[in-house]
This record gives C-alpha cells, structure tokens and sequence, in this order.
C-alpha cells in the first residue's frame, strides 16, 4: 500500500479527482460559456465582430490587472490600491507627455518605474513591518487617488491627436484574418495579455519560485521551515501586482484618450479580485491558476457586456447582478468542496 | 523496562504533602460511599458506532462509579475518542444503550448531555481568551437582571467554583492572560457550574508543565473526593498508573479487558494496548561516533538571552535534550536552524562558521529541524505528499529556477519507499495523513537534503505506538550512517531508548550532561529541577 496509483478507480472516484484538480477552471468556463451563449441568443449584436473585439480587447486589459491581483490573493494577501494606481499612471502618462513635453521612453519609463517603486514599498510595508496588506493597502488607494489628483489639479488628461503610434499599442487592431471590412481583427492588448498570461503561468507551475508562493500562502510558517525566503516572495507578488496596474493603466489611458483623475480606474482593484476569486484563487492563498483568472477577467467583461445588451434597462443596477454572479460562483463552489469532503471521508473509512 | 516510568511518574512519587493529605481525606470519604453505592453514574451498553464503512466502535460496555476515576486508553484510533463523543453527545452510537443513573437516556446534543451531568473538556480549550474568566464559566447561561447581565452575580457564582477547583484568581481576569493550566483549571470549574456528575477530560496534560500537572491532579483528586467521576484520556501512562483507580483499554474500536488499581503497571497496559509483548520497544545499537560536527560556544538564543549555551555533537552520534516544558529546549533548537537567530556567541558546522541568521542557511550547511507542531510548521497541509517531500531540494535540483519534474518524482518516490510513507498515493493532500505519515512526510523531506545534522523536537507526539517504532529504527539507522542527531523529548522512555549522550536543561541553561551509562532517572530529574549534580551522578563536571 505505499503508493497504488490510481489506475483502478472507480469512475465517480476518478471525476472527484478531475473535479479537484481542474475542477474550478471547468466551472468557471462553463459559466462563461453559458453566459456567453444566452447572450447570443438573447440579443444579435453579441455575435457581432465589433463586439466581440471590443470584448476580447476589454478581457485583455482587465486580464492583466487580475493576473497581478492573483499572484498577491496566492500568497494570502489582498491587493486594493490597483484602481488608483491605474488612476495615477492613467493621468501621469499624458500630463508628462503633453503638459511636460517629456520623451516617450522617459515618461513610459518613469511611470512604470513609479508603479514598481509603489508595488514595493506594499511589499516592504507588508514583510518587513509586517503591516497588513488589507490596511497597507487601503491607505494606498486612497494615497494614489489622492495624489493623482493634486498633480492634475483634478484635471482630465489626455493625448488629443498626438501620440498615435504609442496610442497604437492599445487601440491596434491585427489582421490576423485578413483586411476584409468585416473580418475579425485581433485587438493589440490581446498579445501583451497572451504574453504576461504565458510568463505568470511558467512562473507559477514550472519555476520553483511559484512553487514556493503558493506554499507559503498556504503556510508561511512551514514554508519559511523549509528553508524558502517567504519575505522576498510576497515582496516580489506585490511588485509585480503594482507594475501590472501600472502596465494596466497606461494601457487604458491610451486606449481612452482620456482620464478623469476622480474616476479613472475606479472599482478596477474590485474587478481584478472578483475575477481572481472566480478564476478559482482562494482568499485564503496557497491556491489559484492564471488560466482561470484570465477566464475570471472575462466573465467580468461578458456579464456587463450582456446587460447592456440584453437588459439596457437594468443598467442602473449592474453592480447587484455582477455582484449576485459572484455570490452564486461562490456558493456553488463552496457546495462542490463539501460534496467532495463529505466523498472523501466516506472513502477514507473504507479502509480500516 | 524498570527505568522506563515517565518523569511524572517519579514526580507524584515525591508528590506534594496537599496532594498526601487530599488522599488520605478521600480514602475515608470513599469507604463510606462505597457503602452506599447502588447503581453505577453512567453505564455504557454494548455500544456500537458504524460509520459509512467502517466500525468505530463495537460494542463496549463500561460501567462508571460515583467518586471513581476511570481512565480509558488505547492507541490511535483505538475509539476512544468516538466512544467520548458519544457520551457528550457529540454524535450518537449507531446500536447500544447509555444509562444515567439506572435511567436509559440517548443524547442527541450537548446540551442534553450536560443536561444529565456529563460534560466533555476537550484537549484544546474551548474558552473565549477576550472574555473574562466568569463570563467564560457562565457563557451561555448568564444570569440575568431585568434582561441584562447579573455582574455580581456572575462574580458571586464563578468564585464558588473558582474556590472549588483551587484557582485563586479574581473571576475579572482576562482568560487570556493565564496559564494554559488554569486555563484549564476555569475549563474545570465550567463544567461543575453545569453541575456535572461526569468529568471527561481528553488528554489534559498535553500541554501543561509539571507543577500545572501536579496541581490539575490535586484538584481531580479533589473531585472525586466530592463524588464526581472522571474518565481520563492520556497517552501518558505514568500519569494513568497514578491517578486511575481503574483502566479500560479499546483496541480496534473494542473492549479489550480492564485493570484494576491493583493490576496497573506501565507494561500491561502497554501490552493489552498494543496485542503484543513488547519488551524489546526499542533497538538499541552502540553508535560509532566520528570526529565532532556541531561545535556550539556560548551561544545566547533570544529566548535566554543571558545564558550562554555550549555543546558539541559528533558525527553518527544520538544526543538527547531532556528537560521540562519551558527550560528553553525547542528554543535553542529553532536557534540553531536559523529561524530564531542566536542573539550572540559562536557556533562551526563545516563551512558554517558562525550561527545561522536564517533558514536557509542552515539548510545549506546542513542543519534540519522537524519542529513539534507538524501541521503549524512541518508542512504545507494543502499540498501533496510528493510537494511537501520535494520543498526543500527544489532549489538544489533547479536549472535556472526551473522546476526539475524527475528529480522530485525520484525524491517523492524514493523517500515515500525508504519511509513507508502509506498514502494512496503521491498525489495526496498530506492534511488527511495520520500524524505518523505527516511526521514521515517531514523526514522525508529533510532526509533528501542529505542533511549533517537532523534535530527533531519531540519527534513522537500524537503518533501511535507502531509509528513511533518505526521513526525510533530510522534514527538509529541515520545515526549508523554518520548524521548527527539532536532531540528534544519530554518522555523519558525516548531518552532512554535512543540518547547516545543526554544533556538536561533548566530554565534555559545545559545544567548537566550525562553519558549513557549514567543516565538515570533520577539523574535526569535532578539536573531537570536544577538540582545538584553531583548527588545524582558519579561523575559530569
């Protein structure tokens, strides 16, 4: 009885270990899907090709605002300063472009730096004054806000007519299918997205280092048992969490043209947690997966997209449904785990 | 096995004169219950408890006196604990009857349970620590006055109770600012203010120091003077062969026989616990020691920071910390891995020259530590067996901070076959191991470091007996194969059993070391009170 594989397990057995395993990214591309398919059939502008590249485009930005707040939710802390540091990025690219007159390189140069720079002052706050990253956090979404708008002196920003060819970075469709009128064009973001979405996954499930974040988001102590640097781990997931807002950010002001400081980005941090809880991230840590966030980030993105489509005059009320979709993913997901506990036990004591 | 009676057992030897006199008052009060005794408190009926599968337990009877402390025993999943809940009503027996005072009763909750006078203290302590400690005794059962709660009164009553189980503190103290022991001791008085005629503690002991334990003894002593009876859990024997005036012992969810005070002796207790003889418990093998590994000099843990420690260990050699709960054993462990690093002094593990200041320099020069809490500190409870016995060698099998799948399939693999790890598979979450698998587990992942030195902190706890061995068999293995090893145990029999060479610590100083011919219990016991040394043994300057 060292180790019998499971070989001969008994089909239930065998879906209860499927479930466990990828269970939470087939169930959140099930509601996907299902979202998805009600919404074709309930209104015919969902199918069409300027919708679903204005969605694709949308998943891609909010896709890489979840994938940062995923890698700070795995190691069992909360990252809520995302929407103004979006903000603050937002408003600084063009005031440093067009007010400042500063250099493309520099300013984009300067404002990510300023967004890693914020990622690891959380990090330090939160390893080496062990602050909570709730508390560390919260005072940087109201700090960031703050100061975004002292700098514009509360001023919308933007790029006017200039910049074209960086704004290209973020409203470029590819012709991935040809240059027909109709055709679908694959919108630039997507690309960055594939790309970091590729890097976070590597470095989560091949590397050793995310091994040793969910780890210690698990345990922290038994991992710092083990011999890993828990500190210089959470200081990194905080890093990169804030230089992807920042990324984020820039991305959106470009793509806009133009940032409200008192509104731009704002509820984004709530948006990126929502969808890495629903691409299977548990607040607790230790657990998550970035294919299930960026799926998270889309149905995020659909869900508004179907009320303004199919239920325009439920507009107002947005938020609840949003919110009740999360809720309902919650208390499926919480009854499949008592369902897999409660199969657990019972096969636990059939072996004396 | 003469030598192999616990520290406790030696220390109610000496027991204290309050504790003398509490005996000779209850000998007398208990003739004359006796006397008077017709049916018993509680009586158990061939109960049966099945789960989906499995039986827990299978029909046990017992019988429990007015005044009698009975202790119930049995090795892990033994039923012990399940035929616990069952009488606190926890979860209710599938086939049997429970008769209270001759009256058949069946609980379907605590409440009812604690209705009829049994009350279930569990081992970790159900009190709220920001409450206070009367309005932890009446949580739930506030008086009132005119809708709001009675202060004084609540005062009034807890320091009845209070005064019953001999803890003099003011029913407004924080219970978060006492001992665990009196914490326990509030725990105690909760229950009698439920007027319970039935005490069941659940290994009490586990985590108080030895005065706690004498007092928590006076004050069951006491009770049953006043006619409550108490079923006692313990894996602590010695504390059983003291206390108990009878013993029942489950094996395999069963009645296997009962002893009577007369009859209680560590080894039959043993033996009717485990089926089998053992007299031969442990393996002893003489240790070839090497040249020295760890060479320890006046280093200070921040624990003690004004008492200087020094020490050396050699290769292949056993060495055993003795001592009692809080004389700064675990501390200077964790010291010497780094994760509470050492305030001043020297320390040489090979290329290590000075005292590690984290983790992972220890691990690197060698230094491995399998702490007492696994499940706090041991392991990562999500993960399987084949990522928690991989942790600490991904590092030294990455290329570039990439993962090398073979080698932790081969690292799984191998220490699962060398460990006997049984798990149904690789795959599985270690959280639902038994505690013998988890403390594999954490050797395992240790042993694939190829470590110079392995310390263990209390490497046995909640592990049954056949685990036990097994963990004793691999020591001595890794000690014939050249790795030093430093232990800290509380039970004595595994000083004893494994120590090549003992050193016995007291309120955070070494105060004495002792080779193995002149270990003895009493040697230990001195040196462990800061006693004398040279009293106890024929020569350790």
């Amino acid at each position: 009885m060292t180790s019998t594989q499971s070989t001969t397990d008994s089909l239930p057995r065998r879906i209860a270990t499927r479930l466990r395993t990828g269970g939470k990214i087939y169930g959140i591309l099930g509601l996907l899907v299902m979202i998805c398919a009600y919404t074709a059939i309930a209104s015919d502008r969902f199918l069409l090709v300027g919708n679903v590249e204005n969605l694709v485009h949308r998943t891609a930005l909010f896709g890489i605002l979840s994938i940062g707040a995923a890698l700070v939710i795995i190691t069992g802390g909360i990252d809520l300063s995302i929407g103004s540091v979006v903000c603050l990025v937002g408003v600084l690219l063009p005031y440093l472009l067009v007010e400042h007159q500063w250099s493309v390189p520099v300013a984009v140069t300067t404002v990510l730096a300023l967004s890693l720079g914020v990622g690891l002052v959380h990090g330090l706050l939160v390893t080496k004054l062990r602050l909570q990253p709730f508390v560390v956090t919260l005072c940087g979404l109201l700090f960031y806000r703050g100061l975004a708008r002292g700098i514009t002196n509360d001023q919308s920003q933007g790029f006017g007519l200039e910049f074209k060819g960086l704004r290209s970075i973020a409203t470029g469709r590819l012709p991935i299918f040809g240059e027909a009128e109709g055709a679908f064009h694959l919108p630039a973001t997507t690309l960055v997205l594939i790309i970091f979405a590729i890097v976070a996954a590597v470095f989560l499930n091949k590397t050793i280092y995310g091994r040793y974040l969910l780890a210690l988001g698990n345990n922290p102590e038994a991992a710092k048992y083990s011999g890993i640097n828990t500190d210089r781990m959470v200081l990194l997931a905080y890093a990169v969490c804030s230089t992807l807002a920042g990324f984020g950010g820039m991305l959106f002001v470009l793509d806009i043209n133009a940032a409200q400081p008192s509104d731009f980005g704002n509820f984004y941090e709530l948006y990126a947690i929502a969808a890495a809880v629903l691409g299977g991230c548990s607040l607790r840590g230790g657990e998550g997966s970035i294919l299930g966030v960026v799926i998270g980030a889309a149905v995020m993105v659909v869900l508004s997209n179907t009320i303004n489509l199919v239920h325009p005059k439920y507009q107002n009320i947005e938020f609840a449904i949003i919110g009740a979709v999360i809720l309902a993913g919650a208390i499926v997901d919480e009854l499949v785990r008592r369902w897999l506990a409660v199969r657990r036990a019972a096969r636990q004591s059939e072996k004396p | 096995m003469k030598r192999s009676t616990t520290i406790i057992n030696l220390f109610c030897a000496l027991a204290s004169r309050r504790q003398f006199m509490a005996l000779v008052a209850s000998s007398q009060a208990r003739i004359s219950m006796s006397e008077t005794q017709s049916s018993p408190v509680l009586e158990v009926r061939r109960v049966g408890k099945k789960f989906p599968s499995v039986k827990a337990l299978d029909d046990v009877s017992l019988e429990l006196q007015a005044g009698e402390v009975l202790a119930v025993i049995g090795e892990n999943g033994a039923g012990k604990s399940t035929l616990m809940k069952i009488l606190a009503g926890v979860e209710s027996p599938t086939s049997g009857e429970l008769y209270v005072e001759g009256q058949p009763r069946s609980f379907s909750s605590v409440e009812q349970a604690l209705q009829a006078g049994i009350s279930l203290i569990h081992q970790e302590l159900n009190l709220s620590t920001n409450l206070e400690v009367g309005a932890n005794i009446f949580l739930g059962r506030e008086p009132t006055r005119f809708g709001l709660i009675d202060g004084r009164k609540v005062e009034r009553e807890a320091m009845k109770f209070l005064k019953m189980v001999g803890l003099d503190v003011s029913p407004r103290t924080l219970v978060g600012k006492l001992s665990i022991g009196k914490q326990q001791l509030v725990e105690i008085a909760k229950a009698l203010s439920t007027r319970a005629r039935v005490l069941i503690m659940d290994e009490p002991t586990s985590s108080l120091s030895q005065h706690e334990t004498e007092t928590l003894f006076g004050v069951v002593t006491a009770l049953r003077d006043r006619g409550v009876s108490v079923i006692y859990i313990s894996h602590r024997l010695g504390e059983i062969e003291e206390l108990a005036d009878r013993v029942v012992v489950l094996r395999d969810g069963r009645y296997v026989g009962q002893l009577s005070r007369d009859e209680l002796n560590h080894d039959a207790m043993v033996s009717m616990m485990v089926g089998r003889d053992v007299s031969k418990f442990y393996h002893r093998a003489a240790h070839e020691t090497g040249a020295e590994v760890l060479t320890v000099d006046q280093l200070r843990t921040p624990a003690n920071p004004r008492l200087p420690l020094s020490f050396s260990i050699r290769a292949g050699e056993i060495v055993g910390i003795a001592g009692l709960v809080g004389a700064g054993r675990s501390e200077l462990l964790t010291t010497l891995f780094g994760v509470t690093p050492a305030v001043a002094g020297s320390m040489r593990l090979g290329r290590l020259s000075h005292p590690p200041r984290t983790t992972v320099e220890a691990i690197e020069a060698g230094i491995v530590l399998a702490p007492e809490d696994r499940r706090l500190t041991g392991l990562i409870l999500s993960m399987s067996v084949k990522r928690n016995l991989s942790l600490a060698t991904l590092r030294r099998d990455a290329t570039l901070g990439f993962l090398n799948r073979s080698s932790e399939n081969r690292v799984s693999h191998d220490m699962s076959k060398l460990l006997q790890i049984k798990s149904s598979g690789d795959d599985q979450v270690v959280q639902y191991l038994s505690g013998g698998n988890q403390q594999k587990v954490v050797l395992g992942k240790w042993l694939a470091t190829k470590p110079r030195l392995l310390m263990l902190d209390e490497p046995t706890r909640g592990i049954d007996v056949g685990a036990k061995e097994e963990i004793y068999k691999l020591m001595h293995e890794l000690a014939g194969q050249g790795v030093a090893i430093l232990f800290v145990s509380s039970e004595m029999e595994e000083i004893f059993g494994l120590s090549d060479r003992t050193l016995v610590m007291h309120e955070g100083r070494i105060t004495g070391e002792l080779a193995q011919e002149q270990l003895s219990e009493a040697a230990v016991m001195n040196l462990a009170t800061g006693g004398n040394p040279s009293t106890s043994s024929r020569t350790s300057a």
